[in-house]
């Protein structure tokens, strides 16, 4: 790796990062249990880490550790969206509007 | 299979980097946010198509069976757990997303020690990627332990602890220096091995209620461990991910520490801790406290035009969300307007109550965050305290000396009457009096929470 790619690399995170904080301050305390469990599913992305190491596998190290890698990250993809999927469809608005005293 | 180039699966990383941006965006809202989850799952799905995609991958038995795996384990997971046990299914995903980044470091290790050449940078980010990664895994699961109960949720506090745990973290970090130095893969996996037991230490001395902090701490380190896995395959992907959710940790873990009106320092160490475990030992004594039945509770209520429950962690530990629901509507009918107060840390992690009672089909219109219930507090005629305790304390306000002062509070004792709900004087979590026990507002309706909720809402009926 020389040192260009780093230096770009090293942006991109400085600036996901900030993108990272702006977005994430406008989830309200309501939804922070959705957001976690969402930010939970995004950390998923290593998933592709996951593939390229176990994909790429010749020794038997290698594929035993990818291996666990890649249930570890697809547990953590699929199970992180799911549990998200289902918090946020419980939270409703009022389905009508609210009765008036007898 | 088709055969990509790097160029072209680095475009589908910029797709999903942007997909997660906007997913987060839409959670702005609930009416959008589960389109955001799907926007978000789109961008996912990018990634792994195209990486599978990639030139260089040809062993796709492996990765479809292990894909099959971990997905059959996560969608099992998600959809049996139930929502009072959400913390600690997020704090195991959490550990999984973790010991993947791990994973990938130590594997990516092994291949450019035997393969190729292990450039400064790269090894630097194997180490941040492992040691990150591993503490991240034990201090999940461990955390997933002390929520589900499976260990003591007090602070396991010992003599000298804070010079051990930081004599551990120096040892995984010193393991991995050497496996670099080395080229030893051997010395890797023992760095691995230290940052697993720190992980661990780390998470020991805390206890359950100062556990949101610590999720979204672990939260933030697995964004950590992510992002250093990023460097380690130089992947874009990684590297934004990884940045979004580290960012979404340190947030949270931020706003948490400032809800308890406490440094982060102050809670991961254990300083509270320690002071926890003596105050716990003496019982709650000094003054009377009112008991009620839930006939005279009932009137009350009835007859209230406004009430505001506030709910807390023992309506989760009694499961009561469904009846709290129930007996809001019981009283909505007879005219009552019924509001919710939500601190933010009432629960065992992040915006725990509004989860709840989300499931208990409470219109989120109704959820209230403290700031904006707090004015409201003396304008309602009945304030329903349920299973919350070291929120509603006023000593947090009135008493410098209280070990709670100076946290923000649910200003309960500014309503008319108070009712709390609690199964005994026994003290919550902090160990702390609460004096709002003993003021002169002040009822208690003793019980498990269900059980209180339940017979309320028989004697409202009858009203």
């Amino acid at each position: 790796m020389t040192d260009v790619p780093l230096v770009v690399e090293l942006t991109i995170l400085a600036l996901a990062a900030f993108l990272g904080f702006e977005v994430i301050s406008k989830v309200p305390a309501m939804l922070h249990t959705p957001l976690m469990s969402g930010a939970n599913f995004i950390h998923g992305i290593v998933i592709v880490g996951a593939i390229i190491v176990l994909g790429t596998a010749d020794d038997t190290f290698t594929k035993v550790v990818g291996l666990a890698a890649m249930v570890l990250a697809t547990a953590n993809v699929v199970g992180g969206w799911f549990v998200t999927d289902r918090m946020l469809g419980m939270f409703k608005r009022r389905p009508e509007p609210k009765r008036e005293p007898e | 299979m088709i055969a990509l180039t790097q160029t072209t699966v680095n475009l589908a990383y910029l797709v999903a980097a942007v997909c997660f941006v906007v997913g987060i965006r839409f959670l702005a809202s609930p009416r959008t946010a589960r389109t955001g989850n799907v926007v978000a799952a789109v961008g996912m799905t990018v990634a792994v198509a195209f990486t599978l995609a990639l030139d260089e991958i040809d062993r796709y038995a492996f990765v479809a069976s292990a894909m099959a795996v971990g997905a059959v384990i996560g969608v099992a997971g998600a959809r049996l757990v139930r929502m009072t046990a959400m913390p600690q299914m997020v704090a195991l995903l959490n550990g999984a997303g973790g010991g993947a980044a791990a994973g990938v470091a130590i594997a990516e290790f092994n291949r450019l020690v035997r393969f190729g050449d292990l450039p400064a940078d790269t090894l630097a980010a194997i180490l941040g990627a492992t040691v990150l990664g591993g503490l991240t895994l034990s201090g999940s699961v461990l955390a997933f332990a002390k929520l589900q109960e499976l260990i003591q949720g007090r602070p396991i506090v010992f003599p000298g602890q804070q010079v051990v745990n930081a004599a551990v973290l120096a040892v995984a970090v010193a393991l991995a220096v050497v496996a670099g130095a080395t080229e030893g893969t051997g010395w890797l996996i023992a760095a691995l091995g230290a940052a697993l037991v720190f992980g661990v230490l780390f998470v020991l001395p805390i206890g359950g209620a100062d556990m949101p902090v610590v999720i979204a701490l672990l939260n933030a380190f697995s964004g950590l461990g992510g992002v250093a896995a990023g460097f380690v395959l130089d992947n874009n992907a990684l590297i934004v991910g990884g940045a979004l959710v580290g960012a979404s940790g340190t947030l949270l873990t931020l706003l948490m520490a400032k809800a308890m009106n406490r440094s982060v320092a102050n809670v991961v160490f254990g300083a509270f801790g320690q002071l926890q475990v003596e105050i716990g030992e003496r019982a709650v004594d000094g003054g009377t406290v009112r008991a009620t039945t839930p006939d005279d509770v009932a009137v009350q209520l009835s007859f209230a035009r406004r009430v505001i429950i506030a709910p807390g962690y023992g309506m989760a530990v009694a499961q009561a969300q469904h009846e709290t629901r129930q007996l809001a509507d019981a009283l909505e009918e007879r005219g009552v307007d019924v509001k919710y107060a939500i601190h933010p840390v009432a629960g065992r992690m992040p915006g725990h109550m509004n989860v709840l009672l989300a499931e208990a089909q409470v219109p989120y219109t109704q959820l209230y965050e403290m700031e904006r219930i707090n004015p409201e507090f003396p304008q309602a005629d009945v304030a329903l305290v349920i299973g919350a305790n070291d929120v509603t304390n006023p000593a947090a306000t009135d008493d410098p000396a209280s070990p709670i002062y100076g946290m923000p509070i649910l200003e309960v004792h500014q309503a008319a009457s108070v009712v709390v709900l609690k199964r005994s004087m026994r003290p919550g979590f902090a160990g702390v009096d609460n004096h709002l026990y003993f003021h002169e507002k002040t009822t208690m309706l003793f019980g498990d929470a269900k059980d209180s909720v339940l017979q309320l809402i028989t004697a409202v009926k009858a009203q």
